[in-house]
Parts: C-alpha cells; sequence; structure tokens
C-alpha cells in the first residue's frame, strides 16, 4: 500500500496548466503572491480573484482539492484573524468586555484571510499541475544564473530528484524495520514524548545504516553510467517555451499591470 | 608492450565471426591483482586484503561469458575492474584496447563495458522508467533526439515498452533489472557485465531476466559477463570462468566445467541438481556421461540403460 503514495500532491489530468513549462508557472506562482502582497482594495481583490477563478478553471483540477490546503493554514488563519478583528484600532462597532470590533479591524481582517487563502490556493494550483521532476527541472533552468556565483544549481536539482526517488522506497523500508523491531518487542507507541522519541532509536540506526548503504550503491551506479556532473550533460526532455507560454507571461504581465494601476492610482 | 603481454586464453572460440580479429578479446586482464586496503585514521595501512591475485583473462566479443566463485572470490572485485569502478592494484586491464588505468578513457571504457549491479532499487535513478534509461546517454552528451531513439530501443530491447511511463517503484524486482539492463544498452556499450543481476529476485524475475540477457547477446551481439552463484544460469553460457580466493581455477565451456564435480565442491560450489544426480549416479556404477546439464539430456542418456536393464532381466 505504501508504493502507491505519490509524492507531492500532483493531480494527473491534462490541461492547458498541465502542459505549461513548469518555469512559466513557477514565475506565475510568484507573480500572483506578490500581486496579494499589492492589493489594498476591494478592486485589486476582485482582479486577483477573477485571475485565480481563471487559473482554477484552465487547470481541471477539482475545486476541493485546492481547498484540501486549506486545512493545514486553519489555525493560523482564525489567529490572524482573530488578531486583526479585535486589535485594530478605529471606530467601534461592537463590545463585548474588553474585545471591541471596529470597521478598520473588519477590512483588515477579512483581506488577511482572503490573502492567506488566495496564497495558498495559488501556490496549490502549481503542484497541483506540475509533477515533482517537472518542478525540479524548473527550478534548476531558472536559477541556472547563480552557477555564475558558484551555486551548484545542477547537483542540488540532481539532490532533490533523487530524494524524491527514494523517499517512498526509505518509507516502506521504515514500516519494514518498524514491524520486525514490534516482532520482537519494541514499543513505538506508549510513553511520554522522550520515551517515544527514545524508542525511535532502534528505528533511526538501522534506516540511517540503510540510507547510506543505498547512497554509496547508487553513487557507484551513476558512475558506472558515465555520470560526471552537469558539465556537458544533455537533456532527454529538455525545458523549451512554446507558444502558451509566451501568451501566459503576457496574461501576467496584463494582471501585475492592472494591480499595480489599481494600488497607486 | 601490448603485444609482449598479450595471452591466449585456454579456449579459443571463434564461431561465425565472433570476435574474428582474433588476436585480442574485449576484456583482457593480465596479471591483475587488487588489494583492498583498509586505513586507519593517520592513514596507515591497517590491513590488506588481497581480492585478486594474478588474474589473467581474455574474453571475446560476442561470447557469454559466466563468472562463478563462492563469497570472497573476487569475481565481484573483477567486475568493478572491468568497468573503471576499481582500478588495479598492479597488472593492467584493457577494455576494447583501453587501459582502465588510463583517465582520458574513463568514460570511453564507461560506455563500452556497462556494468548491471545486484540491488535494482539502488540503481535506477530516474523517477519514470524511460527518464531512467535516457540518464547514461544524458551523462554521455547526446543529443535529445537520439536519446529518444535510444530509449526506445533499448526499452524494446528489453521488453519493457509497456512500462515506459511508470515509476520504477510499481516494478517488480525483474522488471527493476530489466530497466537497469535498458539503462546500459542506451548508452550503446560492447559488453554488459552483471554482478549478481538476479541475487534479489524471486525465481521467476531471475528467469526473466537471464532470458533478456541471452536474448541481448543473442541478437544484439553483445558481451556479456555474468557474474553469479546460481548454477542454473550459467548453463546455456559460451564459457565458465571458476574463481577461488582470487585465482582462476577453472575455464571452459559448462560442461567442461560441471564434469568435475568434485572440484567444484572444493571450491564450494554446488552444481546443477540434475548434473549432482546424474554425477551421484555415476559414482553408484550407472553408465553415464560426465556434464550432464539438463534434465532432457539426463532423460536422453537414462533411458537407454534402463531398455537394456529391460532386456537383461528378460
Amino acid at each position: 500500500m505504501i508504493r502507491e503514495i505519490t509524492l507531492g500532491q500532483y493531480y494527473p489530468v491534462d490541461s492547458v496548466l498541465h502542459r505549461l513549462d513548469p518555469r512559466t508557472k513557477l514565475f506565475g506562482t510568484m507573480v500572483f503572491i506578490v500581486s496579494l502582497f499589492l492589493a489594498n482594495s476591494l478592486a485589486s481583490y476582485g482582479i486577483a480573484t477573477l485571475f485565480l477563478v481563471l487559473s482554477i478553471r484552465l487547470s481541471k483540477v477539482p475545486f476541493s482539492f485546492m481547498v484540501r490546503g486549506l486545512r493545514a493554514i486553519l489555525f493560523l488563519l482564525l489567529i490572524s484573524v482573530s488578531f486583526n478583528l479585535f486589535l485594530t484600532p478605529g471606530i467601534e462597532i461592537f463590545r463585548i468586555g474588553f474585545l471591541k470590533i471596529t470597521w478598520e479591524g473588519v477590512r483588515l481582517a477579512g483581506f488577511m484571510a482572503l490573502r492567506l487563502i488566495y496564497l495558498v490556493i495559488g501556490s496549490s494550483i502549481m503542484t497541483l499541475t506540475t509533477t515533482p521532476n517537472q518542478l525540479t527541472d524548473g527550478l534548476e533552468k531558472s536559477l541556472g544564473f547563480l552557477k555564475r556565483v558558484k551555486v551548484p544549481v545542477h547537483e542540488i536539482s540532481m539532490m532533490m530528484s533523487i530524494a524524491l526517488r527514494f523517499i517512498p522506497i526509505l518509507v516502506e523500508e521504515t514500516d519494514k524495520i518498524m514491524k520486525a523491531q514490534m516482532a520482537r518487542g519494541a514499543d513505538f507507541e506508549s510513553g511520554n514524548l522522550i520515551q517515544k522519541a527514545r524508542n525511535m532509536v532502534p528505528l533511526l540506526v538501522p534506516l540511517f545504516i540503510s540510507a547510506f548503504r543505498r547512497a554509496t550503491d547508487l553513487a557507484m551506479a551513476m558512475e558506472a553510467r558515465c555520470y560526471h556532473g552537469g558539465d556537458g550533460r544533455t537533456k532527454m526532455k529538455p525545458l523549451c517555451y512554446a507558444r502558451r507560454d509566451r501568451i501566459t507571461y503576457l496574461v501576467y504581465l496584463i494582471y501585475l499591470v492592472m494591480i499595480v494601476l489599481v494600488r497607486f492610482s | 608492450m601490448e603485444q609482449k603481454l598479450q595471452k591466449r586464453s585456454r579456449r579459443q572460440k571463434l564461431p561465425h565471426g565472433k570476435g574474428a580479429d582474433g588476436a585480442m578479446g574485449i576484456i583482457r586482464a593480465s596479471r591483475l591483482i587488487y588489494d583492498y586496503i583498509r586505513r586507519d585514521e593517520d592513514d596507515h595501512v591497517e590491513e590488506v586484503n588481497r581480492a585478486i591475485d594474478g588474474l589473467d583473462l581474455d574474453i571475446q566479443a560476442g561470447d557469454f561469458v559466466a563468472i562463478l566463485g563462492h563469497n570472497g572470490s573476487g569475481k565481484s572485485t573483477f567486475a568493478k575492474q572491468v568497468n573503471g569502478i576499481l582500478l588495479p592494484t598492479e597488472g593492467i586491464v584493457w577494455i576494447s584496447g583501453m587501459n582502465t588505468a588510463d583517465d582520458d578513457h574513463i568514460w570511453d571504457i564507461r560506455k563500452t563495458a556497462g556494468m548491471v549491479f545486484q540491488n535494482p532499487d539502488n540503481q535506477i535513478i530516474g523517477n519514470i522508467v524511460e527518464e531512467d534509461v535516457g540518464f547514461g546517454p544524458e551523462n554521455l552528451g547526446v543529443p535529445t533526439d537520439e536519446i529518444w531513439r535510444r530509449v526506445d530501443e533499448s526499452l524494446a530491447a528489453v521488453g519493457m515498452t509497456a512500462y515506459r511511463l511508470k515509476s520504477p517503484n510499481k516494478l517488480s524486482g525483474g522488471q527493476k533489472q530489466r530497466v537497469a539492463i535498458a539503462g546500459v544498452m542506451a548508452m550503446k556499450p560492447q559488453c554488459i557485465i552483471l554482478d549478481e543481476p538476479t541475487a534479489m529476485l524471486d525465481p521467476n524475475g531471475r528467469k526473466e531476466v537471464i532470458r533478456t540477457v541471452h536474448e541481448l547477446n543473442k541478437k544484439e551481439g553483445i558481451t556479456v559477463l555474468l557474474i553469479t552463484h546460481y548454477m542454473e544460469e550459467v548453463i546455456e553460457a559460451d564459457r565458465v570462468i571458476v574463481m577461488d580466493d582470487g585465482h582462476l581455477v577453472m575455464d571452459g565451456t559448462p560442461r567442461e566445467v560441471f564434469s568435475h564435480v568434485k572440484e567444484l565442491k572444493g571450491y564450494r560450489l554446488d552444481v546443477p541438481q540434475v548434473t549432482e544426480l546424474a554425477y551421484e549416479l555415476r559414482q553408484e556404477g550407472v553408465m553415464l556421461p560426465d556434464g550432464i546439464l539438463t534434465i532432457e539430456e539426463l532423460i536422453d542418456h537414462l533411458l537407454p540403460i534402463f531398455e537394456m536393464e529391460k532386456d537383461g532381466a528378460l
């Protein structure tokens, strides 16, 4: 069963957004995030909402999948909304004891909630339509300029994609070791936090040893297949922009200009 | 110098132009010695373990060669010598004329002699089957169109085309090893070294992998060096080499090697079950020839004996 886990939350359907170059989507997500921090009026949030709804429609991913990510930030959302609601000074509209709600508070809390929700939905559109591998490739290529300042971009992205490959294997292995230790009387469930952490030792030690062994093996296998870093390496699936990417960039530009205009006019 | 060190293998096999240039095999080792050296923290030698001790070997292009040996016989160490993962302590290894110790040729050598390892999980790099097969050519700097062509061909050659978009995690062990073989094939090697490729597989996976390797040997003319300790896998090899304690101790066709049951047992090796049965029968006085390898062969030899016995009894 553990074999079936998929990483990230890629939702495999065929849509325009799925086919976009990962770099385009990365850039788009950044544009959207920036726009959310620029937005400060109903009009600008209106434009952002329009942009978001359009993207959701184009992605063909069910809306319920995007909302799922919100559960993780529910607590954060509640805190920031209530702080803004109760602690913003201004014209009072309601009061219970020392807690007062102001017009400005309602406005700020509303915007804050929208901003957080849009942030999560906006970035999950990217992760839902891009495989982790494409994402790594996209990052490698768009951060390529960092190579000039000696940042090992290729190596980092290779490590990321190897990690993606091995996480399911290691999860499975953890499961196996856990069962083996439990069969010999290990207890992973009872006790307080410190005891629990201590009980993890017989799980972690074999897991680490095995991971290191795998790493040695893999390094040897990679060398045997002539891996020698990013120099002189070609790509089986090179990233190249298509017409749809250029159009998308144009859409981003128009969107950003509109947000900026609304903000500073 | 190469001429001087040249040494003919004990058995010259040149069928149908395979290695017809004759003189020099695709893999050649001359007085090869390899020491595993363990050093302490101050770089003093703590322990020297001689894994290969004066090995002379010459393997002809196109052959299917199996190397047998007990644990610690040096067979895996030799495999790693062949594509320059380990370099000789003394002596020389040539891969199609290139010295493995020569830094300038290391990538050519690894390209010529591809390697498949024991653990199927620890040698697959890609997250998708086809990407993994493309990994080798990517490293060699092959242009994109050519990579795709090679990936298509290699996957077809090992019969894994249907799985090309699958995650390697969802394949069986045998399928993973076939993907690993395809990954090597995509580098267009002349020779594949398989270091106990079936040790972690179930019987079906073992058969699957060995069949694939035989097909590559026959159809594509790839030289195969199969390192194993499963006797059943070497029966169909062109040549069997037995190693013990770093030395080459037996060399010949499977039939020749398996004729020496007693000697093999001395090297802590088993013989195929049928061969063992035939050997035991011979010890008991049944008139059977040496080196019976398959069940069919044994039946063919036993039937006339039964017939005779029946006639004799009547």
